[in-house]
């Protein structure tokens, strides 16, 4: 398992070293350095293997974040684990910069010590660590308290504690989507997929169990076969085919597998409930129809139409890179404003409002410098588009969240539920 | 002393202070402050705080310890300070005294000791938190002395009322083991661990199946690992435990799930079934290995059910969706399904499109996703993958472009139907005159000729456009491959391959040696006008250049040239063997193990752990399991494989006597030979003594004086060993001293039990008057040669040399060959001794030698096939279980049963023929008249053999099994060689 922990600014400088196995020297810290952060040559890869020890790194910003074992340790958890400690440290201390961690050092590396022990990772849920690892201190806690703690950490449900209470009882889903989507400059959709996330903020009291429906093909038809009577309200057309999904650790997987029914407990708070991806009859926002033209060496012109396929929608940005030797470039566009940003290499054109069902057009002509450098040749990046829109481009549906809890007395029907739907772009990107 | 070592201290941290100062500045009072302590005497002013009265002021100086700790600065002499500090009641700062304490007690054991009593105390607390973190911190205290208290403590915490102090008591057990394993076996921690595994806390039962699996990787004792091993009662509570445990518990129970491996399809299919809805988790590496469970479980099923068909479509968007994740974690998923596509191609062939790259993927992720692409390629998706791939070609990453162009290669001579588009594809990219990729096109275009010969020579010409600009050697030795291969095409080859002669001595051996045969070829096809140039380029390379392959390679075109040129065409002009589609395939039997470690860091490697792991745990290899074959599949394959055998062994059996160089590759390899003379350590000498060939016109004579002087060099050989036969000189029964040998020499044919007949190796047609004969040995675990030479010529032959080419097993002569000189109609026996410490390659088939044999005449070559029995040795006996456990993790596939036919042999007599070969019976089964011997051989370079000869009414059938399944077939022989010897 995991040998060691170091994380370093962006010279170099260790910040938090954390060694956790004997077959980690103090070199070790020092081999990163030298071979990664300080390397001649970038290296390619998140994983390194010097003098027969291997490293893991992520990068935050101007952090470095690096995991380190001679072992054959599973590869997968370790870089799950790096970005859940982020998380943990995030919502601790809030951005991950070098003050921060250094402002923090105590409290991380007594982090690092329940979070991990000899390499092997442990109770990861920030809710539950607040409980018992604070910036004051736990002081005087009676038996009862600290044998609540440990209950709570290595327990069954460790992501929620008991005795919460609410006096509304009240929760919140976000559905948000990335559309992804990568086109060929002839109109011809490459790949695309949206990749949604159902985010939940829960304030309830006691130890509510939630069961949570969807439009989901599998899930509606299976539900239907098993409960005739639920039947009645579902019609066939309103249903999607997501392609996967995934589960946050508090949903009863073996229960989805059998009767695709999504139950869980609740943590306390915010968290993201499910995630998914849906590769088929996705609704494409906009469409990008790009032209351009090489005139000789120094000149370029470029003629780009957006068309919107749906409602009308508000902030829409389209991005046209530029080649990197450009000297000058002179816009039109029909709607919105667009400007040259020589520092992004690109022509940023920002609509405010575009209604639905819309078409406009900006042409731009390029003025370039005699490239004297042949060999760095321009590779014509892609268009990119950012946008948010107010409907799920999957056509995903939340189609109820039930909420019980015996021992109390409130129901389903007293909790006051919001449910949004956002559409935001991923990766949108137009070849041209 | 203090101050001196205070004084150095602030030395070193000298390039820190900058960062520091800076942080001083700032107003807020926060921790930051205490990484800025960095004046003279400061551990003298930190002693005294520590010994402060005041709580705080004792806090705030330890933190200012770890800061200093952190930074890489020496604070281990304020030790005794630091563990005074210890019996706080407070838990922030009792943390911070354990870390400290961690660090320095290794160094410090002596005053480690110190702790004890309060670590031993602590462990009492009433306050679980404390318990636990004592028991976890005295875990990290790697001092003998401190490990003798830590057993009665760490007792108690195993069977602690909390659940938080057991879980951190459960990896305490496998800390303990890594410090003193014996200890642990000895003292019953072992079962006090598998008892947690009932436990009613899923966190603890989580960390005790990690602490077992990691202990059972290394356990010292037979009975420790056989109490860690897990069985089928206990995955199974494992797995219902499952659902209860965090997300990291689960890829601990996962992992060592893995390492189970059911006995019955049913209880696998069950065990899938149970583990299929992980697939839905959020945490990749509980995704990750899901998979690896399941992969391996497969295995176990009756292939292409509807159970296996729709497992195998459940992985599927699970995989895909990994793909989602963060950068890092997509890397480590594609690597693996890299690694699954080549396993189950199935999996993924639909979802070709989501290994598109994207623009903004980091680097490492778009090489791998191109490499997966490939995989996917085939006819049906041929258009998209051709258009992405032209797409990433224009991309600004050299190797990612030079990736993508290959790529494009790769996809032409995969599908046929498309290696026109994708020759044209390359063609444009050509036009781009983008130097690396103009080179890129040119390497892969070679490949495409060699797989579609005389198909696209048209774009010749396109690529002569370029040949100015390629720079890189593997560009230009492929450029001049096309050249020489088509030579009568194109008209101005002559000058092309000249302008390249030019800058001979400048170019790299691979372009040299590739511009030697071009130029050959080039000679070959076109004689009238040539012959100046192929002059010029065999003197260039025989007598300027140092490289010995080159000028190897020069001397015997020179030879071929001037003795016989329609041979040299026949060398030369050759036909090639087809190159394979695929390429970069991992073996067949790594594959197996890399998917046994999925999701870990073999599987990011690719490389078995033994390769980066130090250590027992690395020695221990990982493979899929097998089916046990039903009824019906066990006796199909047994008719599959009496089809397999020829029914005319003896035919088969015979040597191949042929002429070695069949192939113009195959010269390459020739002159690898290592004309050293077989004596040892002369290679150097050889090389210095190679300019030193005299430079003569006659290209025979050249070779010939080259030869002796090589040969000549390893002649006077070290002094040979007395207790090893030497040459057995002599006529053929007139001389006295070959009657001596000559009843020498039989004796061990009457000792051994088999000992195989003489073959013709080189017939005296073929030697110029000199007679091969020979046999290989194997006598008291000493490989010998026999060789039977005789002497047909009319002249006397003399100074004998011997050489071996690289071959599959390192066969090398261990001592120079010696002859006496022999008359004409003379006969000569000798017995060259062996050694396997020789250069390998694998050879086709297996067991070809091929062998250059010397004499004052000429050179001469010969092939013979070594019998693999010889290569068995003394060291092939094995115990019976674990001849078990091997023979069962031998996939099923990988075995392979022959009938021998009938013999006379009792199973007692062929055990003791078989043993006196090394062919070792580990047991013997007889039922209702059937006799079964379970054999076991290993061959000198490791590979294991294990067989199952069945005797049943006189009918031998043998079973083998191996790893490596190309020695089935020579071990096959050896068996038949064997029992009909003495039949």
């Amino acid at each position: 398992m995991i040998g060691g922990l170091f994380v370093y600014n962006h010279k170099g400088e260790v910040l938090i070293s954390r060694v956790y196995r004997d077959d980690i020297g103090r070199n070790a810290v020092d081999a990163f350095r030298v071979n990664v952060i300080h390397a001649r040559q970038q290296v390619r890869s998140p994983v390194n293997m010097i003098a027969r020890t291997s490293f893991f790194h992520v990068k935050r910003s101007n952090i470095w974040l690096c995991a380190v074992s001679k072992k054959n340790l599973n590869a997968a958890l370790v870089f799950q684990f790096l970005y859940k400690m982020l998380e943990v440290m995030g919502s601790y201390f809030g951005k991950i910069n070098e003050e921060n961690i250094k402002n923090n050092f105590v409290l991380i590396y007594e982090l690092l010590d329940e979070l991990l022990d000899y390499g092997y990772p442990q109770n990861t849920d920030t809710g539950v660590l607040k409980t018992f690892i604070t910036q004051q201190g736990v002081k005087s806690q009676t038996k009862e308290e600290t044998t609540k703690i440990t209950n709570q950490v290595t327990g069954q449900i460790a992501w929620r504690r008991e005795g919460i209470k609410y006096r509304r009882n009240e929760l919140f889903l976000d559905v948000v989507e990335s559309v992804n989507l990568l086109m060929s400059p002839q109109g011809q959709v490459l790949s695309a997929h949206v990749s949604g996330r159902v985010l939940m903020k829960s304030y309830l009291s006691g130890m509510p169990e939630c069961k949570f429906g969807i439009n989901d093909k599998v899930i509606v038809e299976s539900r239907r076969a098993a409960d005739s009577s639920s039947a009645a309200g579902a019609t066939k057309s309103g249903h999607i085919a997501i392609d996967d999904c995934q589960f946050h650790q508090c949903v009863k997987l073996s229960k989805f597998d059998t009767e695709h029914a999504i139950s869980f407990i609740p943590p306390d708070g915010e968290f993201e409930l499910m995630r998914y991806r849906n590769t088929k009859d996705i609704s494409l926002p906009f469409r990008v129809i790009p032209l351009v033209r090489e005139i000789g060496r120094t000149k370029m012109e470029v003629k780009v139409v957006v068309k919107s396929n749906f409602k009308a929608v508000t902030k829409v940005e389209v991005r046209i890179p530029t080649p990197l030797n450009t000297s000058g470039v002179q816009v039109i566009c029909m709607k919105g404003k667009a400007r040259y940003k020589a520092s992004d290499n690109a022509i940023v054109w920002k609509i405010k409002r575009m209604g639905g069902m819309k078409e406009w057009q900006l042409s731009a002509e390029i003025d370039l410098l005699n490239a004297t450098d042949k060999a760095k040749k321009w590779t014509r990046p892609p268009i990119s588009m950012n946008f948010e829109v107010p409907f799920a481009a999957s056509g995903f549906k939340v189609r109820y969240l039930k909420v019980f809890e015996s021992k109390l007395n409130y129901s389903d029907h007293d909790v006051i539920k919001w449910v949004r739907y956002i559409g935001k772009s991923g990766l949108y990107e137009t070849r041209c | 002393k203090m101050q001196g070592v205070a004084a150095s201290v602030s030395d070193t941290l000298g390039n820190i202070r900058p960062w520091l100062h800076k942080v001083t500045t700032q107003s807020k009072m926060t921790d930051s402050k205490y990484f800025t302590t960095t004046r003279k005497g400061e551990i003298f002013e930190l002693k005294a705080e520590l010994n402060s009265d005041r709580k705080d002021k004792r806090k705030e100086a330890v933190k200012k310890v770890i800061a200093s700790m952190t930074v890489g600065k020496d604070v281990s002499t304020l030790f005794p300070d630091v563990v005074n500090c210890m019996q706080a009641d407070n838990l922030e700062l009792k943390k911070l005294v354990y870390l400290y304490l961690m660090n320095y007690a290794k160094t410090q054991p002596d005053k480690a000791i110190m702790a004890v009593n309060t670590f031993v105390r602590d462990c009492e607390d009433p306050n679980p938190l404390i318990r636990a973190l004592a028991v976890r911190t005295i875990g990290c205290i790697r001092v003998d002395e401190i490990t003798a208290y830590l057993c009665d403590p760490l007792r108690k915490c195993l069977k602690d009322e909390d659940p938080y102090v057991r879980k951190t008591a459960a990896v305490c057990v496998a800390k303990l083991h890594d410090i003193d394993p014996l200890l642990v076996e000895e003292q019953g921690f072992l079962d006090m661990l598998k008892d947690l595994l009932a436990d009613s806390n899923p966190m603890v039962v989580a960390n005790a199946v990690a602490a077992m699996t990691e202990i059972g990787e290394s356990a010292q004792t037979e009975a420790a690992a056989r109490m860690l091993t897990w069985s089928g009662h206990l995955v199974n509570k494992l797995l219902t435990a499952l659902n209860e445990c965090t997300e990291w518990g689960q890829v601990f129970i996962l992992d060592a799930v893995a390492n189970y491996t059911p006995s019955e399809e049913n209880e696998a299919q069950s065990m899938i079934e149970r583990v299929c809805p992980r697939l839905a988790h959020a945490n990749a590496a509980v995704v990750l290995s899901a998979v690896k469970v399941i992969m391996k479980l497969l295995e176990l099923l009756t292939p292409g059910s509807d159970f296996v068909q729709s497992t195998v479509k459940k992985l599927s968007a699970p995989l895909v969706t990994l793909l989602s994740s963060e950068h890092e974690i997509q890397y480590v998923a594609l690597r693996n399904i890299n690694l699954i596509v080549q396993k189950r191609p199935e999996i993924l062939k639909h979802e070709l499109k989501v290994f598109f790259v994207k623009y903004n993927d980091p680097i490492y992720v778009k090489l791998e996703k191109l490499d997966i692409l490939i995989r996917l390629t085939s006819a049906a998706n041929i258009a998209n993958v051709l258009a992405e791939l032209k797409e990433y070609a224009t991309e600004v990453d050299v190797d990612f472009v030079r990736k993508a162009v290959r790529a494009i290669g790769r996809c032409a001579i995969k599908v046929e139907s498309a290696a026109e588009r994708c020759v044209s594809t390359l063609l444009d990219l050509i036009q781009t005159k983008v130097n690396y990729v103009v080179q890129e096109a040119i390497v892969v275009i070679k490949d495409i000729f060699r797989k579609y010969p005389n198909k696209y020579e048209s774009v010749i010409g396109t690529l002569c456009e370029n040949l100015d600009t390629l720079d890189e050697p593997e560009a230009r030795a492929s450029m001049i491959w096309i050249i020489g291969e088509y030579a009568e095409r194109i008209d101005n080859a002559d000058e092309l391959l000249e302008s390249f002669l030019d800058g001979f001595a400048d170019e790299q051996t691979s372009v040299q040696l590739q511009l030697l045969t071009a130029v050959v070829k080039l000679f070959l096809k076109r004689p009238t006008d040539t012959q100046e140039l192929v002059q010029r380029v065999l003197s260039l390379a025989t007598q300027e250049a140092d490289n010995p392959d080159l000028r190897d390679r020069g001397y015997i075109y020179w030879r071929l040239l001037s003795t016989d040129p329609a041979a040299a065409k026949q060398v030369v002009l050759a036909e090639k063997p087809l190159i394979s589609e695929e390429t970069d395939l991992l073996e067949p039997s790594l594959l197996g193990e890399l998917v046994c470690h999925i999701g870990s860091l073999a599987s990011v490697y690719h490389r078995p752990p033994s390769a980066f792991v130090d250590g027992r745990v690395a020695a221990q290899r990982k493979g899929l399991p097998s089916r046990a074959p039903t009824l019906a599949e066990a006796t199909g394959a047994a008719d599959a494989g009496a089809e397999v055998v020829p029914t005319d062994n003896a035919q088969n059996a015979k040597p191949a006597v042929s002429v070695i160089p069949t192939q113009d590759s195959l010269i390459g390899d020739l002159l690898d030979i290592d004309m050293s003379g077989g004596g040892g350590g002369s290679g150097i000498t050889q090389q210095s003594a190679a300019p030193a060939v005299p430079s003569q016109s006659n290209a025979m004579d050249l070779l010939g004086d080259g030869l002796d002087s090589l040969l000549g060099l390893g002649g006077p050989a070290p002094q040979q060993p007395p207790q090893q036969q030497p040459a057995v000189g002599g006529g053929s029964g007139v001389d006295a001293l070959a009657d001596i040998f000559g009843g020498l020499s039989a004796t061990p044919s009457a000792q051994a039990g088999f000992t195989p007949q003489l073959e013709s190796w080189l017939p005296a047609q073929r030697g110029k008057g000199m007679q091969i004969d020979g046999r290989f040995l194997r006598r008291g675990a000493q490989l010998q040669m026999e060789l039977q030479v005789r002497n047909n010529a009319m002249q006397q032959l003399s100074g004998f040399a011997i050489q071996f080419n690289k071959n599959s097993f390192g066969l090398a002569p261990a001592q120079p060959l010696s002859l006496n000189p022999l008359a004409p109609m003379q006969t000569a026996t000798t017995l060259l001794p062996l050694h396997t410490k020789g250069q390998v390659q694998k050879m086709e088939p297996l067991l070809n030698l091929q062998v250059a044999v010397k004499n004052n005449i000429d050179v001469f070559y010969f092939s013979c096939l070594v019998p693999i029995h010889v290569l068995f040795t003394e060291e092939g006996g094995m115990d019976k279980r674990v001849f078990l456990s091997t023979w069962k993790d031998i996939p099923a596939d990988s075995e392979s049963q022959t009938s021998l036919g009938s013999y006379s042999h009792s199973p007692d007599s062929v055990s003791n023929l078989l043993q006196s070969c090394n062919v070792f019976t580990i047991a013997r089964r007889s039922v209702d008249g059937i006799e079964m011997l379970y054999q076991s051989m290993k061959l000198c370079n490791g590979i294991l053999v294990l067989a199952e000869l069945k005797i049943s009414g006189g009918a031998f059938t043998l079973s083998l099994k191996s790893r490596h399944a190309e020695v089935y077939s020579g071990v096959q022989e050896s068996y038949l060689k064997i029992l009909k010897s003495s039949n």
